[in-house]
């Protein structure tokens, strides 16, 4: 058993193992401590001493988040010395800060503004130097504002725990700033779009290229049939930016919201989910008989596409060619919805909602121009529903319109890592053999960022793996390199824990953040989802059913590639 | 590996691969590589900072952070006669922000930067030890004391009349 050791917070005793943190000790007192740079899973350096508390043995104050307790320590995390402290840490940090709050899209949900509040600072005390940085808009998916910037490091932090590393600090002392490498634009580096430096981000430096103001321009067309679908994790995202609890699915809710926007019809993109299975399922089989390059990789995380382009061209024939559920949407939308209506595809407007800030860009590869129009994130949904004055948590519950509402389980577990991988075992393993009724497969489940099984199906050992977090795809595909591990079906997704912990999901403060598991609460909404589900397996879906029999024919058919599927391009950068 | 002949000969090139290659595995190699590099090539352009990161395996945003962080780093080229002038204490108070200006007038060009022909290069630095004489500029290791802005065109003059 671990050592234990007792302390006192504010002359609350408490004990803890060995080797804890003032900051994670005063939680277990029940006292938070101011934090700007700690973020929990991403960051913990130290830097902006903001959480400087008075502990014995000490000189001076210490920083709660790396400070290790010890046995008869008093901490006191309140007093005069500290509260002054912080509000000079803030005064300093405002010094540069461009307050342009009233626009600012993280006005009310920003840590700065909120402990600014707090510690009554006023924003204009010290006059800092004028320090103009340019705007960075040049990738369809992020923005930065260096200007709002803090300089506390997380978005560097989190890019790095992706191993991603397309951006840093640059320069020295006042005139330090965050940005890629010779400070060229975020298109041109290694960045791969994820977002997850947009979620770590304490203030508004970082956001989602928004599409928004296009959306309302289309919405308010007469001449234009506006088509929304939302992804498989935003039921179980969107009700966090009304102030429900995490992990609340909110699909009804979600459904009647967008309805009331005004568009001509509101889908479910679960149902390209299904497709995506049928398609890729149908292409392992096919690999293995056939014996195209294997492991195949899963390919609808288009940050993970990108990065496999940058990083690892050569890994490109083991990509599914399946397009992304999003992608397949938009052009069964342009195609089959439009053929089967008697509707022109220029008069139709395709909005998805994603989890995402890489689908963005995902939408604008030249490869697949125009299926979707607009991709906006869970965020901007939620500000859309805002700005319409739409009372969310009133709405009634409402369904998704036809043909695309019904979608089995294995579609909506889409959004969470191990998801694809089941969805895909199920119907593939039915595929392989028709006597094959499993329907849970336990091992690929759960948070746990490196998960690997080996199923028997028709008298194959299919040895699967799934990784979420772009280190660990680093990790296995560096194990792939040098032989030591061989699999043949792979899924990745480039956000920790999938899609539920995507770069474009609401953005919760650090208090929930540093206190609640999100990856795991927001899951376990997309697998209730899956157990109430009467379908569970793809290939059972009706909706599957009809748009073969209608069009497509089969699945990997002449015209299911055509439209369903895609190529990649090798893009070496460093 | 990628190397760097867009902005060097390819003994350049085979120097810097050596030095990686023989610190590679050495933990913190960074400082020292670039301090090579920079020995080699006179300053670090991207293409020695790709060939750097790549050789290392580490990115680009890392290598740029530790150039930039650092001042010994150059990211421009140098001049064949390199200029410095001493902003330290004693030559601060004894004007040599003026010195300094009046280089950057005569070069046409700012502290840190090369001129066109590629003769002079101007940067400045904090202490080069002669404080009795201050205030001080160096031309490359020469050493040019108790200045004044109207004694600076000749000294360049100096240079440029030995190259032609």
């Amino acid at each position: 058993m671990e050592k234990q050791v007792t302390l006192k917070i504010n002359n609350i005793p408490v004990t803890v193992p060995e080797g804890t943190t003032i900051l994670e000790a005063a939680r277990k007192a029940h006292i938070e401590i101011p934090t700007l740079c700690y973020l929990k899973d991403v960051s913990c350096v130290g830097s902006c001493r903001m959480c400087v508390v008075e502990a014995t043995g000490a000189r001076g104050l210490v920083a709660a988040c790396v400070y290790p307790v010890a046995e008869g320590m008093e901490v006191r995390t309140n007093t005069e010395k500290c509260r002054q402290s912080r509000k000079m840490t803030l005064e300093l940090l405002l010094s540069k800060h461009k307050k342009k709050c009233l626009s600012c899209e993280r006005n009310h949900n920003c840590e700065l503004q909120k402990l600014s509040l707090g510690y009554s600072v006023d924003e204009d005390r010290f006059k800092g130097e004028d320090y103009v940085l340019p705007i960075d808009d040049s990738a369809p998916y992020v923005v930065r504002d260096n200007d709002k910037c803090i300089n506390c490091m997380r978005c560097v932090a989190a890019c790095r725990n992706q191993n991603v590393n397309a951006i840093g600090p640059i320069g020295r002392g006042f005139h330090v700033h965050i940005g890629s490498a010779f400070d060229m634009p975020l298109s041109e580096s290694v960045c791969v779009g994820c977002g997850q430096c947009v979620v770590a981000c304490p203030v508004g430096a970082l956001s989602e290229r928004s599409t928004i103001d296009e959306v309302w321009s289309a919405l308010a067309n007469p001449a234009k049939k506006v088509l929304f679908f939302t992804a498989p994790s935003i039921r179980a995202t969107l009700g966090e930016a009304f102030d429900l609890p995490v992990g609340t699915n909110v699909e009804g809710k979600m459904v009647a919201a967008i309805r009331r926007l005004g568009p001509a019809a509101v889908f479910n993109m679960d149902v390209t989910a299904d497709l995506t299975i049928m398609e890729e399922a149908s292409e392992l089989i096919n690999r293995i008989k056939t014996g195209k390059p294997m492991p195949m990789f899963t390919s609808c995380c288009p940050a993970w596409v990108k990065f496999v382009e940058q990083r690892y061209p050569e890994m490109i024939p083991h990509l599914s060619s399946c397009k992304s559920p999003q992608q397949m949407f938009g052009a069964l939308l342009k195609s089959y919805w439009c053929e089967k209506n008697g509707i022109a595809p220029e008069n139709v407007y395709t909005v998805s909602v994603i989890p995402c800030t890489a689908k963005k860009y995902e939408c604008h590869r030249p490869e697949m121009e125009g299926d979707v129009d607009a991709a906006i994130t869970t965020r901007e949904l939620a500000r859309m529903i805002k700005t319409a004055g739409i009372k969310f948590t009133e709405l009634p519950d409402e369904e998704f319109d036809n043909p695309f509402s019904t979608a089995t389980g294995g579609g909506a577990i889409f959004g969470a890592t191990g998801g694809v991988m089941e969805a895909a075992l199920r119907t593939a393993a039915h595929m392989m053999d028709g006597s094959f009724e499993v329907l849970d497969f336990f091992a690929v489940r759960g948070t746990n960022p490196y998960k690997e099984a080996t199923y028997l199906v028709a008298g194959n050992a299919l040895r699967v793996a799934v990784v979420s977090g772009l280190k660990n795809a680093t990790e296995l595909l560096e194990k792939i390199r040098s032989g030591e591990k061989h699999y043949d079906f792979i899924e990745v997704m480039a956000c920790p824990g999938g899609c539920v912990n995507g770069g474009g999901q609401p953005t919760l403060s650090d208090s929930v953040r540093n206190t609640v598991e999100l990856k795991d609460a927001r899951a376990k909404a997309l697998y209730s989802s899956d157990t109430l589900n009467a379908l569970r397996r793809p290939s059972d879906s009706p909706v599957m059913d009809m748009i073969y029999n209608d069009y497509l024919g089969f699945p990997n058919s002449h015209k299911a590639h055509e439209i369903l599927h895609t190529s990649y391009h090798a893009d070496k950068r460093i | 590996m990628e190397h760097c002949n867009a902005c060097g000969t390819a003994e350049q090139a085979e120097k810097l691969r050596a030095v990686i290659e023989s610190s590679r595995e050495t933990p913190g190699c960074l400082m020292h590589i670039l301090q090579e590099a920079q020995a080699i090539y006179g300053f670090l352009p991207i293409g020695v900072q790709k060939t750097i990161a790549e050789g290392l395996g580490i990115s680009l945003s890392e290598v740029y952070g530790v150039v930039t962080f650092y001042s010994q780093f150059s990211l421009k080229p140098k001049g064949k006669h390199r200029i410095s002038v001493c902003l330290g204490t004693a030559c601060y108070v004894k004007g040599s922000d003026k010195i300094l200006a009046e280089v950057e007038k005569q070069l046409g060009i700012k502290c840190g930067e090369c001129t066109e022909d590629g003769l002079f290069s101007i940067d400045s630095c904090r202490c080069v030890g002669a404080c009795g004489l201050a205030p001080v500029m160096m031309v490359g290791e020469e050493v040019y004391g108790k200045l004044e802005p109207g004694k600076i065109k000749d000294i360049l003059d100096q240079y440029r009349r030995e190259e032609q």
